[in-house]
């Protein structure tokens, strides 16, 4: 439904209930943590700048539609090492282990507590140097939108905390008109 | 009493039909799920009263402030009561009223919006233990799961202000989104340290963690995350003074202008509900829950011994449901800009700093709260 619905908003609510689905079946595998994690993420912040963004764009579906001929072989090829791929990676020995069969490691002890241990303890220089890497990608984002134009008109805000009556306001005192007679 | 009214129910009614309506090999199923059906709405229930009968004590409280009297008129059974009728009354209206659809609008969309702004909600009440006993979800990972849901009811306003089809509207929901996101993050951090505090996801423990005396509360160590919490929870909600998303004043009602009658007041209940449960979040998270504010006195102690927990939960809870009936009589609204840079740039590097104190704390046992 994803990719073939229409409507952009459309696809992209679908996405979300799609990441529903996979916490939902994480959360079927005891994996309680990373199944409300990947709601926290990935429902809860990633697809709302999503979806602001594709509400923002206001994408015309006509245009979009034109090259679908031109590039769709060039998708059935990607599409099919895809599936090759995660095919391979599904029936490997990784997934056949008895280590997932056991089932049992997460009710003698919270799996959150284990997931902890293994990333500190055990990669810890693997989650070290990602988060290395997203540092880096965001620093880069950053420095890449800084671009600061003259028209952008922008507040100081220590110059308006600062701001006293004084500055601003001036009282007139007048005299007050003479009743005429 | 609660455990009585429950062991009744679920034996004296729910055995028997159960027994009676459903084979021998499903009972047991069958039991479970008319068993935790009654617990839901144990919970749902007096939550939806709370709701109506906080919109009144809205209209009474601020009319207080404002040195008005507040609707005093609509009573029950012909007495008036100081006006006690007026949300039944409201309600029985809003339900009466014709919901009108745009023609232009996306009608699908426009009908689930407010379902899903009051989904989220509702739910997230699962995990919240309400005593040392009751609570309807025991999970390990309470403290996430409040997290994540509170984090979608964003989509109930983005949906509702997109399709509605209407500029009002799509103003008011970006707004909202934008800061809910931002504060969000801030909210947070807020919490993850109180984790961090009580070395432990589950609300629970969370509260047994604070246990020994008003001083063993995490409201004293946690304080800055604390009031960033409170003022995220706030501006999470959409309350005044962070009220942008509706501003009658420059927006109509910002996401919700084209909803009239029980769909309007859908996200009405949303709102509310989602405040009552900030306002237990903070009583559990920062005050100690259920836990007694006279425990360790020596005297007081054994006086108030007999008050059940539930009451002390509840009793926190409604000073902070009052506080944002308060911040909302007494404040003006903040300006846009300002809002996000007092998330982003205020809120966001204050709990990370505290985020580093709070672990040295931790690390070197500060007593009373850590050893």
């Amino acid at each position: 439904m994803v990719v073939a619905i229409k409507n952009p908003i459309h696809a992209a609510l679908f996405l979300v209930l799609s990441f529903f689905s996979t916490a939902a079946i994480w959360l079927l595998l005891n994996a309680e943590f990373l199944a409300i994690a990947l709601v926290l993420v990935y429902v809860g912040a990633v697809m709302v700048l999503f979806l602001f963004v594709i509400m923002m764009l206001d994408i015309n579906v006509a245009t979009l539609r034109q090259g679908f001929a031109r590039y769709f072989p060039l998708g059935i090829i990607i599409a099919f090492f895809m599936v090759v791929a995660m095919g391979l990676i599904v029936s490997s020995d990784y997934f056949l282990s008895d280590i997932y069969s056991q089932g049992s490691i997460s009710t003698i002890q919270s799996n959150t507590k284990l997931l902890g241990l293994a990333i500190y303890q055990d990669y810890l220089y693997h989650f070290e140097i990602a988060g290395a890497i997203l540092l880096v990608a965001i620093i880069a984002a950053i420095s890449l939108c800084l671009n600061k134009s003259k028209i952008t008109k922008s507040t100081q805000p220590d110059v308006q905390v600062l701001a006293k009556k004084d500055d601003r306001l001036r009282v007139v005192k007048m005299k007050s008109e003479e009743k005429e007679d | 009493m609660i455990e009585t009214i429950y062991n009744i129910i679920s034996q004296y009614i729910l055995l028997p039909l159960t027994i009676a309506v459903f084979p021998v090999d499903y009972q047991t199923e069958a039991m479970l799920f008319f068993q935790t059906t009654i617990k839901i709405l144990a919970i749902v229930v007096p939550v939806m009263i709370a709701v109506a009968y906080f919109t009144y004590a809205e209209r009474k409280v601020i009319g207080f402030i404002q040195g008005r009297i507040g609707p005093n008129r609509v009573g029950l059974f012909g007495f008036r009561l100081w006006g006690l009728g007026q949300p039944i009354a409201d309600a029985v209206k809003l339900i009466a009223k014709e919901i009108i659809i745009p023609l232009n609008a996306n009608r699908s969309l426009f009908i689930i919006a407010p379902i899903l702004s009051l989904a989220p909600a509702l739910a997230a009440w699962a995990v919240i233990p309400f005593d040392d006993t009751k609570v309807l979800a025991n999970i390990n990972a309470g403290l996430l799961y409040v997290l994540a849901l509170t984090s979608l009811a964003v989509y109930g306003v983005i949906i509702a202000g997109w399709a509605s089809n209407s500029k009002y509207a799509f103003l008011g929901a970006i707004r909202s989104a934008a800061q809910i996101v931002a504060y969000e993050i801030a909210m947070g951090f807020a919490l993850v340290g109180v984790l961090i505090a009580a070395g432990s996801l589950n609300l629970g423990e969370i509260v047994n963690a604070q246990s020994g005396s008003v001083i063993h509360w995490f409201w004293l160590p946690l304080l800055p995350l604390f009031v960033i919490y409170f003022i995220s929870g706030v501006a999470e909600t959409n309350r005044a003074p962070f009220d942008v998303a509706e501003g009658e004043s420059e927006l109509v009602a910002g996401f919700h202008v084209e909803y009239s009658g029980m769909a309007f007041s859908v996200f009405f209940m949303a709102e509310y509900a989602n405040m009552i449960l900030i306002a237990v979040l903070s009583a559990l998270l920062f005050f100690g829950g259920w836990l007694s504010p006279f425990q360790g006195i020596i005297f007081l102690e054994d006086i108030f011994s007999w008050v059940p927990g539930m009451f002390w939960l509840l009793a926190k809870t409604s000073i902070f449901m009052f506080l944002f009936l308060w911040f909302r009589a007494t404040f003006p609204r903040y300006r846009y800009d300002q809002i996000m840079r007092l998330g982003w740039k205020v809120f966001i590097p204050i709990t990370i700093v505290w985020l580093v104190v709070i672990s040295s704390l931790v690390v070197i046992d500060l007593p009373p709260w850590f050893s």
